[in-house]
């Protein structure tokens, strides 16, 4: 017989009041076991607040939260396997991040040899014996997640992990995150980097002004590619083309034609401008534009990296 | 909650300001209660307080009252500035989100940060015991007095009245931190209130408004007061007045000390974690 597998986070009609101003609105959010799932949203979407409602830091307004199957209230039961890192790391300055983490694990209920773990996983136990307000930026953050990591997380919610990491600290990151996926941990992030949620998500779920616009697959977010074509006499090759392919399948773009067709077709229709006259200056197979589809779905709101 | 409280007590053992508080405590203890009144023995009453009191004042007999004098004013003070920073530095340094993602409730976190101010409150009263104790016997050794100790129940009693008390400003401290979400203006507030207002209280307004007189009764600082006084603490010590009978101010006391963990707890349990 088999467990059935409970699902990491769903949250049904959630909603958060902050007086007047309606933070988040009715969200109804549902995150897979296994997958990297990628909340994204612009600066003040709501992305925080939904997450600190997720870990009762927040209490909602109205609207209920699962998680791994167990409601969330204020017991905190639901977060026994349940790994956090919200709005970057936030320690005792003047305790070492070895004495950091055993407050935590104490509050945990995990044992020693657990921090040792966790310390090497995020690859500081050099500097566990250092003070945290020595540590830079980086160290801090991986510190964040080594707490994060304490309980062996089934399901790790992370806010802005990337957050003021240099280069190679965010692939670093990345490439942690996607280790422990692979390892069967489903993973809850936000960001408003696009790139990022490109890279490592498997399904993303777009909020905006507090609601939730659209949870899909990050391939069935950005939707097909297009042909693109440039052509001369630029009428004559948009005529040709919408009398082969229909007028739903021709798109103008500025001085260019985008086409709705397979990448494989572009010699025939190269073929076909040309014995028409027409003469092609440039064909090329154009991926769709993540950012472009985020700025539409969001209102175009352009404080999206 | 034991793990929590563990937790909380690393915490807290780990925090250097914490010792400075318990050091200051126990050296403005010994200042005031033996090395000025001993200094004014030796050279004539100067004037200061406490500089005319006489030799018995300072002998082992009189240590509970010397080691619970300074518990109304600035032991008290020093106490609710521990409890501030035990709960107010969760705000200042955002670490509340830290702790409770690792799963513990509001109740059992700030249940176990109660509990460390209770013990902390308990080390900083046997340290101020002991220190009074060293201080009686140094002046008795040095005038070749008598060590005649009070009867261990009276010293116990002492301890717990001297625990009472400071854990009671440790509490009012843990809810201001908690109310205001920080650590800078409970202190700054809670210091003013003791250090000032509960003085000017006392000697202005009380003998020219007599409902002042009454209020005082009910009020923590002049029952914590009482308490000194009842114990032995020199009556000419700042806060230390036998306004009302040691059972009156045990229980007013005792009720302050519920009613700060209560309104803390409510405070904790309501708000958000921003």
């Amino acid at each position: 017989m088999t467990t059935p597998v409970k699902t990491p986070v769903k949250t049904t009609a959630l909603t958060k009041r902050f007086g007047g101003t309606l933070a988040v609105d009715g969200v109804d959010l549902e995150v897979r076991a296994g997958e990297v799932y990628g909340f994204l949203g612009p600066n003040g979407a709501g992305k925080t607040t939904t997450l600190r409602m997720l870990l009762g830091l927040i209490r909602p307004t109205s609207g209920t939260v699962t998680l791994l199957g167990e409601a969330q209230d204020k017991s905190n039961k639901g977060l026994r396997k349940v790994g956090a890192l919200i709005e970057g790391p936030a320690f005792y300055p003047y305790l070492s991040g070895l004495d950091n983490l055993r407050v935590l694990a104490g509050h945990a209920g995990v044992d020693r040899a657990r921090v040792d773990a966790v310390l090497d996983t995020v690859d500081l136990a050099d500097r566990a014996r250092d003070k945290y307000a020595t540590y830079s930026l980086g160290m801090k953050q991986r510190l964040g997640l080594a707490a994060a990591l304490l309980k062996k997380p089934e399901l790790l919610i992370l806010d802005e992990p990337t957050n003021g990491l240099d280069p190679a600290g965010m692939a670093d990151m990345r490439v942690t995150i996607r280790k422990l996926a692979a390892d069967g941990c489903t993973v809850l992030l936000s960001s408003h980097l696009l790139a990022e949620v490109e890279q490592i998500c498997d399904r993303v779920g777009v909020i905006d002004h507090g609601r939730l616009i659209t949870e899909t697959a990050v391939a069935d977010l950005r939707g097909e590619g297009r042909l693109r074509v440039l052509a001369r006499p630029f009428d004559r090759a948009r005529d040709l083309l919408t009398e082969l392919l229909g007028a739903g399948a021709v798109h103008v773009e500025a001085d260019a034609l985008e086409l709705d067709v397979d990448a494989a077709d572009a010699s025939g229709i190269n073929a076909g401008l040309v014995g028409h006259g027409v003469s092609v200056s440039e064909l090329r197979w154009r991926e769709p534009d993540l950012e472009q589809v985020f700025l539409e779905l969001t209102g175009g709101v352009s404080h999206v990296d | 909650m034991l793990t929590s409280i563990r937790a909380e007590l690393i915490k807290q053992t780990r925090r250097p300001a914490n010792w400075l508080l318990l050091a200051i405590a126990a050296v403005l203890t010994l200042t005031f209660a033996y090395a000025i009144p001993y200094a004014g023995l030796s050279s004539g009453p100067s004037g200061a307080p406490g500089s005319g009191r006489g030799l018995p004042s300072m002998l082992p007999e009189a240590f509970v009252g010397n080691a619970l004098g300074g518990v109304p004013i600035f032991v008290g003070a020093l106490a609710l500035v521990f409890g501030v920073l035990v709960a107010g530095s969760e705000y200042g340094f955002q670490t509340w989100k830290t702790v409770l993602a690792q799963r513990p409730s509001r109740f059992t976190a700030y249940g176990s940060k109660l509990a460390v101010v209770a013990i902390a409150n308990l080390i900083g009263v046997l340290t101020l015991f002991a220190a009074a104790a060293g201080g009686s016997a140094a002046v008795a050794a040095l005038e070749g007095a008598p060590m005649n100790w009070p009867s261990a129940g009276d010293i116990v009693l002492g301890m717990g009245v001297g625990w009472l008390v400071m854990t009671m400003w440790g509490a009012c401290g843990a809810l201001l931190g908690i109310a205001f979400r920080s650590v800078a203006l409970p202190i700054g507030l809670g210091l003013v209130w003791m250090l000032a207002i509960q003085n000017l209280l006392a000697s202005i307004a009380a003998p020219a408004l007599e409902f002042v007189g009454e209020l005082q009764k009910v009020l923590p600082g002049p029952n914590t007061g009482a308490l000194a006084a009842a114990m032995g603490a020199a009556s000419e010590t700042p806060g230390v007045d036998a306004l009302v009978g040691s059972g009156h101010a045990t229980i007013v006391v005792a009720g302050y000390l519920v009613a700060f963990c209560a309104l803390g707890g409510w405070l904790m349990h309501r708000r958000d974690i921003l």
